[in-house]
């Protein structure tokens, strides 16, 4: 699945403005796996600009994670440090965040980080009991790997170990 | 939307009964931190927690926003009284041991997932879309709790006991998710929500496929425990009240 596009700003949009917009936006990266940008998330869903104010829809990834309103401080602060007088932020909900929107070269940055990228497909409805996915270790590519926990240090990942190198590592789990 | 735009607060009372059962059964889950049987169990249960505690705030957020009173999603949360919250019965029950609370999880999760199918198909677009984002979480966390069901219920002679035990005592408090109130009548009406007795039947499919693997025995339904969704909480309530308010009670407005 790809991401849907993004929508474009309802009345008067200036598309140049937006890219310059999202331009500023380019290097800001999460709290919690700072190798990721947000771009390489997926979040940043749409930019619409109006005069003076930018408003920025950002798909949260868990409706808990704490790291959702330090990701809108760091936007506002960037919009704010580029002169915009009125930046506001929209939590966008639907459709919702999943991983299958992490770029590839987001994959290829957790791996390197250490952190399995997700699965591609997200999972099916109602498989209470369906076999666990296959998940590479990020330090040797093996196989044989063991999952630890269904869950993590953050809410986005699950905890697993290598049965080859011995080495315990994350995955950033499939939603 | 101004107070005008709910006729008799119908949509408020309704989002309070969602956000209500989030916040009581995340603040449950958060007492284990610091006392589960093992660090990846503590993990589950603290993320647990902390996805019910998200789920609290979006929806209190959007009922506060109903209400038009100018009180925030805080406000909500932790300024109101034992008879003013609209959870259900089993989410305020205490923690108990490790498989009481799995067993709580269990038959909770399994309603609240399929309650979360119907809502995100909900009238009101605002709820449709927060349930789809919540669904999702849910669907993850059941996967978890039917499996500890089935662990515990298919381990040894002890968990088997301690499994049956808690869904036995439990079972008395899940009348009342399929039990409707006047707000439940207005969800159903209106398209906003499910009919809470449409609900029984796809539960009990659920239900009975995890018990069996898990060789649990289905308790017989007898008397059933109600009336936490019209304020009228167990006594536990209190308890678990002046635990979460403490701090905001004794000191106003505090934030760190």
């Amino acid at each position: 699945m790809t991401a849907p596009e993004s929508e474009h700003a309802v009345g008067g949009a200036d598309s140049a403005r937006e890219a310059e917009v999202r331009a500023w936006l380019v290097t800001l990266s999460d709290p919690e796996i700072p190798v990721l940008t947000l771009e390489d998330l997926g979040i940043i869903r749409w930019v619409r600009s109006e005069g003076d104010s930018v408003t920025v829809g950002i798909a949260p990834t868990y409706t808990g994670c704490p790291a959702t309103e330090v990701i809108e401080a760091s936007v506002r602060e960037a919009l704010e440090s580029h002169g915009v007088t009125e930046p506001r932020i929209e939590r966008v909900m639907s459709p919702p965040w999943t991983t299958d929107w992490i770029s590839a070269e987001g994959r290829s940055k957790l791996a390197a980080y250490g952190i399995a990228p997700p699965a591609e497909a997200t999972n099916s409805k109602r498989a209470l009991f369906a076999p666990g996915e296959t998940i590479g270790c990020p330090r040797c590519d093996s196989v044989n790997t063991i999952r630890v926990s269904e869950f993590g240090s953050t809410p986005c990942k699950a905890s697993y170990k290598c049965g080859d190198c011995l080495e315990p590592f994350e995955y950033f789990k499939c939603i | 939307m101004s107070p005008s735009g709910d006729p008799g607060g119908m949509r408020f009372a309704y989002l309070l009964q969602l956000g209500d059962n989030a916040l009581i059964l995340g603040q449950r889950l958060g007492e284990w931190v610091g006392h589960a049987p093992e660090l990846e169990e503590e993990l589950a249960l603290a993320n647990f927690a902390l996805d019910y505690i998200g789920q609290a705030r979006a929806l209190f957020t959007l009922a506060a926003e109903t209400e038009g009173y100018g009180r925030s999603e805080d406000d909500l949360a932790f300024l109101r009284d034992g008879m003013d919250y609209r959870n259900v019965l089993l989410v305020e029950q205490p923690n108990g041991n490790f498989a009481d609370t799995l067993a709580r999880q269990f038959l909770f999760e399994s309603f609240y997932q399929i309650q979360l199918e119907a809502l995100a198909e909900s009238s009101d677009a605002q709820l449709a879309q927060l349930a789809q984002k919540v669904q999702k979480e849910i669907r993850y966390h059941l996967r978890h709790t039917a499996q500890w069901v089935v662990r515990l219920g298919d381990g040894t002679e002890l968990s088997h006991q301690r499994m049956q035990h808690a869904i036995d005592g439990l079972w008395r408090f899940t009348g009342e998710l399929f039990s409707a109130n006047a707000v439940d009548h207005w969800a159903a009406e209106s398209a906003v929500g499910p009919s809470p007795p449409s609900l029984q039947r796809p539960w009990d499919t659920l239900v009975d496929e995890v018990l069996e693997e898990a060789t649990i025995a289905r308790p017989e339904s007898g008397w059933m425990a109600s009336g936490g969704k019209d304020g009228r909480h167990s006594e536990h309530m209190g308890h678990l009240l002046a635990d979460m308010q403490f701090l905001q009670r004794a000191y106003p407005g505090a934030t760190w």
